[in-house]
């Protein structure tokens, strides 16, 4: 019984984990662009929450309504100013541009907060559970934290399917020149994919923060876990995006169930076996090469 | 045709050479005429003057973007553990052996990691060094989490002092000339053929793959290496944290920052690279969280705009190389006709 | 009497590379010019730097009187310029339908619109709901132009349409230029077929290694003049070099 709640909590936590993983995706399907530091702008929202809790007295959930917006406008600036000069040719400056750009968040996160570890508190749905019997319970929160991820997943795959702009993405991520020869404004198209990506992995990073203790060096781990999904659930596809975290979230917790040392390795493992034995992931279109 | 001569060497090249020679001799002095103090803040920068020159033929020169140099550096810290503790080996006599070791282990690190490339390499391997720092943390021998101190017997303190100081200075100044010689040599030429035009190297029969796979191992190989001065100093070694061997904040960020800042592509821009870091941290020391903002937001800037970086600009104005890796062709009268670049691409 | 497109002493590059040197070409309002020259000669480079998607090092480009020497690709479409790109670029992530659709989300007004597509090309019909890879090379290209049309251009660079088509095709691909010039457009072509690109054309430049070599009205032309241009050498009359 310990073990199917391991695979349900595991489901559970692979909403987070593909929340995470839908912004990474979003900028390379549309740009090639990588961005090292996305986990570290998960955390800085967080904290943004997390101030904003504090000061306006509320819970951390409506912070989301300014954390979102003010997410997508940073997003939309940070590409037009800093991260367009870094599209195109060779990544080796676009690793190094937003490994600087992490490092700064991190930093000027430890300089305001001091290197304590915070959460963020919803009251009564923090612990609020629909039992299923004695060993399996669905917490609120986490279930929550699915559906917000199937949302999102959902409405980004109608948006690109069915709306002039999306189809402006699907051109531009085929052929940037090409789109450009239909009249599409291919950096407006850039600002608004890293706007959407930065405000989606906000989110996570909020319900990141009701879920668990963040601090201002969790980035890293958190963007480890978006590109494993990614590459577990294969490019290319929103859906593997879904099942990459779901895959990676499992893995985890029955690794977790097995030895609480090795809950994240078997997660590793996992990622390690899919890469080496089917680089395109489970459904992705082409390899990440 | 008329008679044309192709050679390395400037003039500007030959009088750095001898400067350098001197330099490295007063260097090599220096546990006689310096301060202890001064031999370990030495230490420190031979350590990042060696990364950095790895990390910049990885990046610079093959093209390939490593964020996870600390797996080599957390390895052959924890081998040199391993061997000392574990086996009673003897301090020094384990440092090559651990560098061996490690350069063995990147085999299949890297046989993985190169199944990605661009970005999602460099995530890749930043992840491998989770992996491989997660496994460390769980053998209780090495100290699991909390760190072990290495077993020193059968050395003075001066003379355990003065043998790593010159260890290290062997692995600073070695890995430049390392860097040097691969270069000039048909590997280098061939990575630099890569550099500039990957298509077109694998049309002239470059294998891509080997050439990048060659660096990977040697880079891994001489980073465990640099490794073991640094943690000899210390006598203690803990996975992460402060100072952890497998840290990014301690290793993989200053010496992304070194080189870029310093000039990537350039064997010059390292080192500049390293002297500017570690003197300004020196001033900074109070202040490391400032430091680290800044230097990230330098870093930055350079990715965006100056992506020569320091040395970069000042060759592109000066025309300057003091590490000769270009070939020119002259007639025999001595009028120039082409000249290689080594410029990495913008 | 005004020209629709003007391009003065126009340089272009790539890095070191120098594609076009000093091109001097002008198309009036309703012309239909020809672009003739061998592989090489840098006539898609020409194409390119008109619409947009290559800056040039020196001079002017002026269209319709403006110049948009330094407008961005996307503006010129807007502008009424269209280009049918060299290997027709069709986007394999969208359907047939939608290729034509994002043609004309530009939203320039006139009489081509989707139904009026699928009238001037009916074989595009049937294959409205396929993905945009898969098609055969003619069926690309009628796709192409019809994406092209979508945007109402005044100015249409075509980049070497008959390209990898068997004949037939390409006869059938050219059958569209009349219908394309009846509604007034202007028509910029670059073509590899000379006899082709003069059958059609009011007037043509011949370019040789970057450079014009010879401009004229295809009657009033001899051959030899044009292999001439074309080769950039005599024709043969028994001579050793």
């Amino acid at each position: 019984m310990v073990w199917v709640n391991a695979i349900v909590q595991g489901i559970l936590l692979g909403g987070l984990y593909a929340l995470f993983a839908t912004g990474l995706s979003l900028a390379f399907g549309v740009m090639r662009f990588v961005n090292l530091a996305h986990g570290d702008m998960a955390i800085l929202a967080a904290f943004m929450a997390f101030s904003l809790t504090n000061s306006l007295d509320i819970n951390p959930l409506l912070t989301l309504l300014i954390v979102l917006p003010g997410a997508f406008i940073v997003g939309f600036v940070l590409q037009r100013l800093v991260f367009d000069r870094v599209v195109g040719v060779d990544p080796s400056f676009q690793i190094v541009a937003t490994f600087g750009v992490g490092v700064i968040i991190q930093n000027a996160l430890l300089e305001k907060y001091t290197a304590d570890t915070r959460g963020l508190n919803v009251g009564r749905l923090e612990t609020a559970t629909i039992r299923l019997n004695d060993t399996i319970g669905i917490g609120w929160m986490p279930l929550i934290t699915l559906m917000c991820a199937v949302a999102v997943l959902a409405s980004l795959a109608l948006f690109i399917r069915h709306t002039k702009l999306g189809r402006a993405f699907r051109a531009t991520s085929d052929d940037p020149d090409a789109a450009r020869l239909m009249g599409i404004d291919v950096r407006r198209v850039f600002a608004v994919a890293m706007a959407l990506a930065i405000t989606t992995v906000a989110l996570a990073g909020v319900l990141l923060g009701v879920r668990g203790s963040f601090g201002p060096f969790s980035g890293p781990e958190n963007l480890i876990f978006a590109f494993e999904a990614v590459v577990i659930g294969g490019l290319g596809s929103l859906w593997g995006t879904l099942a990459g975290g779901v895959t990676l979230g499992v893995a985890q917790l029955i690794g977790n169930q097995i030895d609480p040392q090795w809950g994240q390795l078997a997660g590793h493992i996992v990622f390690l076996a899919v890469l080496v034995t089917r680089p395109t992931g489970m459904f992705g279109k082409v390899a990440l090469r | 045709m008329t008679d044309v001569k192709v050679s390395r060497g400037t003039v500007s090249s030959r009088v750095f050479a001898v400067l350098a020679a001197a330099a490295i001799v007063i260097m090599a002095f220096l546990p006689s005429w310096g301060e202890p103090a001064t031999q370990r803040k030495m230490v420190e920068l031979f350590t990042l003057l060696a990364l950095a020159q790895m990390w910049n033929l990885l990046a610079g020169f093959g093209g390939v973007v490593s964020v996870g140099q600390q797996a080599f550096m957390g390895l052959g810290a924890y081998a040199m553990v391993s061997l000392v503790n574990v086996h009673g080996k003897d301090m020094y006599l384990s440092v090559p052996i651990s560098a061996v070791i490690v350069a063995a282990l990147a085999v299949p690190m890297g046989l993985v990691a190169f199944r990605l490339r661009g970005s999602y390499f460099a995530i890749g391997t930043w992840v491998l060094a989770e992996v491989v720092s997660k496994v460390i943390i769980t053998v209780k021998s090495l100290g699991a989490g909390d760190g072990v101190s290495l077993k020193v017997s059968g050395y003075s303190v001066s003379s355990r002092q003065d043998l790593t100081y010159w260890l290290a200075m062997g692995t600073g100044v070695g890995s430049v000339l390392l860097a040097y010689v691969i270069l000039r040599s048909r590997l280098g030429l061939q990575m630099q053929s890569i550099r500039d035009d990957e298509g077109g190297a694998r049309g002239l029969g470059v294998n891509v793959y080997r050439v990048r796979f060659q660096i990977w191992v040697i880079a891994a190989f001489w980073t465990a290496l640099a490794a073991a001065p640094y943690y000899l100093q210390q006598l203690r070694v803990q996975p992460v944290g402060t100072g952890g061997a497998f840290s990014v904040v301690q290793w993989t960020a200053p010496i992304i920052f070194i080189v870029v800042i310093g000039g990537i592509g350039t064997i010059e821009g390292p080192i500049i690279g390293a002297v500017i870091y570690y003197v300004l941290r020196n001033k900074f020391q109070d202040h490391q969280t400032v430091y680290l903002i800044s230097m990230g937001a330098v870093a930055l800037a350079v990715a965006l705009w100056l992506q020569g970086g320091i040395w970069g600009t000042i060759r592109r104005w000066i025309g300057i190389d003091l590490f000769p890796v270009r070939r020119r062709v002259r007639t025999a009268s001595g009028q120039a006709v082409a000249q290689t670049s080594t410029s990495a691409p913008p | 009497m005004s020209d629709m497109l003007r391009v003065e002493a126009l340089d272009v590059g790539y890095g070191d590379f120098q594609a076009l040197f000093d091109i001097n070409l002008d198309v009036a309002q309703a012309e239909t010019v020809s672009i003739i020259g061998a592989n090489g000669a840098g006539k898609s480079t020409l194409l390119k730097a008109i619409v947009g998607l290559v800056p040039p090092k020196a001079g002017d480009i002026h269209f319709d009187g403006q110049s948009i020497t330094s407008r961005p690709a996307h503006r010129r479409v807007a502008d009424g310029i269209a280009l049918v790109p060299e290997g027709r670029r069709i986007f394999p992530s969208l359907t047939v339908e939608e290729n034509i659709v994002i043609g004309g989300d530009v939203g320039r007004s006139g009489p081509w619109t989707k139904r009026a597509v699928l009238e001037a090309f009916p074989l595009l019909g049937r294959l409205l709901k396929r993905s945009g890879e898969g098609l055969s090379g003619g069926e690309r290209q009628t796709l192409a132009i019809a994406r092209a049309l979508m945007s109402n251009p005044r100015l249409l660079l075509l980049d070497e349409v008959s390209l990898g088509l068997a004949p037939i095709v390409v006869r059938q691909v050219y059958e569209a230029i009349p219908v394309i010039k009846a509604n007034g457009t202007t028509v910029l072509i670059v073509e590899q077929d000379v006899n082709q690109a003069l059958s059609v054309a009011d007037r043509f430049y011949c370019l040789l290694e970057g450079r014009i070599a010879l401009t004229g009205v295809p009657g009033e032309v001899s051959k030899e003049q044009i292999t001439e241009a074309y080769f950039g050498m005599s024709t043969v009359t028994g001579d050793g070099d």
